[in-house]
C-alpha cells in the first residue's frame, strides 16, 4: 500500500538505497530495473565533501560507530567508556565524535560541557579531555546549553560532514562515533561519508526488554542494508543489585529472552552485559570516568571485558596490553596521587 | 482563522491534541502516551481517544498496546486506525495509528531521511479516519528535528487545539535535553501542560529500600525553576515494563479474536499496576491543564 522501501524488493543485494546520493549510480545499480528512476530522481551527484573527508580520515586507523535503534539505552555512556578505556594507554590517540545533533550528551559525560570549539589554520580543534582524547560535539558550538537545535536533515548532515572534513583530528588510533537513536539522516550520512575510508563496524547497545530489542532488530536490519559490519551487541542495564539487601532484581525484564536470544536469532555476537548501577548515571552527570572511579565494580569489569574483546579492538596492533591491566594502572596512578 | 487544509478538515472532529515529547530517548514518552491513553479511557466520561505514533524509525505504540501484528485498512474515507478496545462492545474508543502497522515485517527498518518522514506525517494527519475524538495523543521521537518541525508545521491551522506534555527522567543528562525540548516548545509557541518525572526512584521488591536508580527530584526542580506545572513523579515500576513489553498476542498472526481478547487484557491489567494509581492524578492534571490553556487562548482571542 505504501512505498516503505529505501531498498525496493526488486533491487539487487548491494543497492545503495533509493535515497542515497549514489542511487542509480552505484556499481550495484547496473542492471537494476529501477536504475533510471533512481538516477533521475536524485539530482545530487556524489557529495563534493567526500574527497576532503577521505583525505582527513586517512590518518584514522579504526572507526567504530555506537548505535541503537532505541534511545536512552546507554549509547553515549558506552561511547565514553570506550574513549576512556582506549585513552588509558598514553600511546593510543582517540577521538570521539558526537553526531547526536539534537541531544548531545558527550560533552556532559566527559565533564567538558562549558568548552568551546577553537578554529585554527588546520581546521576546528577538538576539545581535549586529556592529551590523547579529543572530542567534537555540536554541544561546544551552542551559545547556550538550553538552546534547541531545530534542524532538519540536510543541516544535520552538513554539520556531520564538517565534523569529518574540517576537524583537525590528527593521527588517531580510534575514532568512536556516538549517534542518536533511529535509522535516519545522521546514520545514513555517517555511513555514506565513511564508507569509502572503511568503518571497522558498529557496536549495538540495547537494554533487555522487548520494547528496546524490537528497535535494535531494526538497527541490525539497517546495518545489513547499508553494509555496515556489526562488531557485536551489548546488553546494558541488565539486572540491578539493591545496595541495601544485595538482592539482584530485573528492572527491564528480558521478557522475550533479552539480548542473548536476539544475538542467537540474528547471528550477532553478544559482547557482554553491563548491570544497572546508579553510580554510572551519577558519574555521567558529574562528568567523571566511571571506570576510574569504580574500577572494581561489576559494571566496570563488564565494560572492560567488552571493550577488550577481539571484535571491538579488531585485531588492532595499537593495543598490545589487555585493557583490564590499564584499569589497574589507572587505579594505581590515582592512589599514587593521593 | 487560518485557511482550511486537508489536515484541518480532518482534525475538525478532534477536540484536543496532546503532544508528548522530551529531548531525550528512552525516558518514557511512549509509555507515558500509552498510560495517558489508558487512564483517559478509564474516565467515567468515556472519552474517545486517538493515539498517533510519529516515531517512524522506532515505533513502540503497537507493542505497548498489544497490537503487534495488526494492519491498517483502507476505506473510502481514509485509513482505518487499529482499535485497542475493539472487543469491548460495538463502540471502540481507543484508536491507534503507527508506522508499525504498515510494515511487512516488524524487524524491517524504516530508513528515511527528512522529506519522506515529512510526507508520512502529513499523510497520518490528513488520511486517518479518526472520527470524533476528545483527545488525540501524539507520541514523538526524541530530538527536535524533522518529525517535530513537520508536525508543528502541519498542525499550524489547528494550533489552538495543541498542548504538550514533557517527559524526563531525573538525571542531569536527561534534564539537559528536556530543557532543549522546552526551548523548542517556546520557539513554536506550543503551550506546555507540564512536566512528568519518570523512573524516579525504585523500591526494592525484596527489602523495600528506595534506591535512586536514576536519582530523583531533578524533574520536579526543573518544573519549579521553569515555572511549569509538575504533573507528577512516576517511580521505576518493573511490572509496567513487563506489561508494556509482553503485551503481545501469544500467537502472533493468529486469528483476530485471540488478539482482541489479549488487548482487552491490557486495559484491565494496567489498572492493577501501582503506576496506574499514580497516573490517575497525572491524567487529572492534564485534563485540568487543557481546560486552563484553552481558556487562556480564548481570552487572548487566539
Ligand atoms: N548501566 C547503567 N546503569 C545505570 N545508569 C546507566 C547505565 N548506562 C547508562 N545509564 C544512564 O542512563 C541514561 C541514558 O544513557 P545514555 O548513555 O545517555 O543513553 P543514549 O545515549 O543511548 O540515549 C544516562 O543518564 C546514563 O547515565
Ligand atoms: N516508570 C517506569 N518504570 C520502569 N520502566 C519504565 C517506566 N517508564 C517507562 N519504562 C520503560 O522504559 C523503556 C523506555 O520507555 P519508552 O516509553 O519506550 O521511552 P521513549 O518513548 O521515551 O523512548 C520502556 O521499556 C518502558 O517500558
Ligand atoms: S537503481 Fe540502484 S539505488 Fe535504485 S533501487 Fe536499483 S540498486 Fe537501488
Ligand atoms: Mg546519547
Ligand atoms: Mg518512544
Amino acid at each position: 500500500m505504501l512505498d516503505l522501501d529505501l531498498f525496493p524488493s526488486n533491487a539487487p543485494d548491494h543497492c545503495p538505497g533509493t535515497e542515497s546520493e549514489l542511487a542509480g549510480k552505484a556499481d550495484a545499480c547496473q542492471g537494476c530495473p529501477n536504475q533510471q528512476t533512481c538516477a533521475t530522481s536524485t539530482p545530487k551527484g556524489p557529495d563534493p565533501a567526500l574527497p576532503f573527508i577521505r583525505e582527513r580520515i586517512r590518518s584514522v586507523k579504526h572507526k567504530i560507530i555506537v548505535l541503537s535503534g532505541k534511545g536512552g539505552v546507554g549509547k553515549s555512556t558506552f561511547t565514553a567508556q570506550l574513549g576512556w578505556a582506549f585513552a588509558a594507554d598514553d600511546h593510543v590517540q582517540t577521538g570521539i565524535m558526537d553526531v547526536d545533533i539534537c541531544g548531545p550528551s558527550i560533552p556532559t559525560i566527559f565533564g567538558i560541557a562549558s568548552e568551546q570549539v577553537h578554529s585554527s589554520s588546520t581546521g576546528w580543534s577538538p576539545v581535549y579531555v586529556q592529551d590523547n582524547l579529543g572530542v567534537m560535539s555540536v554541544g561546544f558550538m551552542l551559545p547556550s546549553s538550553r538552546d534547541a537545535v531545530m534542524w532538519r536533515g540536510p543541516k544535520k548532515n552538513g554539520l556531520i560532514s564538517q565534523f569529518l572534513k574540517d576537524v583537525d583530528w590528527g593521527d588517531l588510533d580510534y575514532l568512536v562515533i556516538d549517534t542518536p537513536p533511529g535509522t535516519s539522516d545522521e546514520h545514513l550520512s555517517i555511513v555514506q561519508y565513511l564508507k569509502e575510508s572503511g568503518i571497522d563496524g558498529a557496536v549495538l547497545v540495547t537494554t533487555p526488554q522487548e520494547v528496546a530489542l524490537q528497535d535494535v532488530r531494526k538497527e541490525i536490519d539497517f546495518c545489513r542494508k547499508v553494509g555496515l559490519p556489526i562488531l557485536g551487541l551489548v546488553e546494558n542495564m541488565s539486572g540491578f543489585v539493591c545496595p541495601g539487601c544485595k538482592t539482584e532484581s530485573q528492572i527491564f525484564k528480558p521478557s522475550t529472552g533479552g539480548a542473548e536470544r536476539l544475538a542467537k536469532e540474528t547471528g550477532v555476537e553478544l559482547l557482554g552485559k553491563v548491570p544497572l548501577d546508579p553510580r554510572i548515571g551519577k558519574s555521567a552527570d558529574y562528568g567523571v570516568s566511571f571506570l576510574d572511579e569504580y574500577p572494581d565494580s561489576p559494571a566496570s569489569i563488564a565494560y572492560l571485558n567488552i571493550i577488550d574483546s577481539e571484535s571491538v579492538l579488531h585485531g588492532s596492533g595499537a593495543l598490545t596490553m589487555p585493557l583490564l591491566t590499564f584499569v589497574t594502572g589507572i587505579k594505581y596512578i590515582l592512589d599514587d596521587s593521593r | 482563522m487560518s485557511e482550511e487544509t486537508p489536515i484541518s478538515r480532518r482534525l475538525k472532529s478532534v477536540r484536543h491534541i496532546i503532544i508528548v515529547c522530551s529531548g531525550k530517548g528512552g525516558v518514557g514518552k511512549s509509555s507515558v502516551s500509552t498510560q495517558l491513553a489508558l487512564s483517559l479511557h478509564a474516565l467515567s466520561s468515556r472519552p474517545r481517544i486517538g493515539i498517533l505514533d510519529i516515531d517512524l524509525t522506532g515505533p513502540s505504540i503497537p507493542r505497548m498496546l498489544g497490537l503487534d501484528g495488526h494492519g491498517v485498512h483502507q476505506s473510502s474515507d481514509g485509513w482505518v486506525p487499529v482499535y485497542a478496545d475493539a472487543q469491548q462492545g460495538s463502540d471502540p474508543r481507543l484508536a491507534c495509528m503507527s508506522v508499525g502497522f504498515l510494515l511487512k515485517k516488524k524487524s524491517d527498518s524504516v530508513v528515511w531521511r527528512g522529506p519522506k518522514k515529512n510526507a508520512m506525517i502529513r499523510q497520518f494527519l490528513s488520511d486517518v479516519r479518526w472520527g470524533e475524538l476528545d483527545y488525540l495523543i501524539i507520541d514523538t521521537p526524541p530530538g527536535t528535528s524533522d518529525e517535530h518541525l513537520s508536525l508543528l508545521e502541519h498542525l499550524a491551522p489547528v494550533h489552538s487545539k495543541l498542548s504538550a506534555v514533557i517527559v524526563t527522567t531525573p538525571q542531569a543528562i536527561a534534564l539537559l535535553d528536556a530543557i532543549k525540548c522546552l526551548s523548542f516548545t517556546r520557539a513554536v509557541k506550543l503551550p506546555v501542560l507540564g512536566l512528568i518525572e519518570n523512573m524516579s526512584g525504585y523500591v526494592c521488591p525484596c527489602c523495600g529500600e528506595i534506591s535512586n536508580m536514576f536519582s530523583t527530584k531533578g524533574g520536579e526542580e526543573m518544573a519549579r525553576r521553569e515555572g511549569l506545572t509538575f504533573l507528577g513523579a512516576l517511580p521505576v515500576d518493573t511490572e509496567l515494563v513487563t506489561l508494556l513489553d509482553a503485551a503481545e498476542p501469544s500467537s502472533a498472526g493468529g486469528p483476530d479474536e485471540a488478539i482482541d481478547i489479549k488487548a482487552f487484557d491490557i486495559l484491565k491489567r494496567y489498572q492493577e499496576t501501582s503506576s496506574a494509581k499514580l497516573f490517575r492524578s497525572v491524567a487529572d492534571r492534564v485534563v485540568a491543564g487543557i481546560a486552563h490553556v484553552e481558556q487562556g487562548s480564548a481570552v487572548a482571542g487566539v
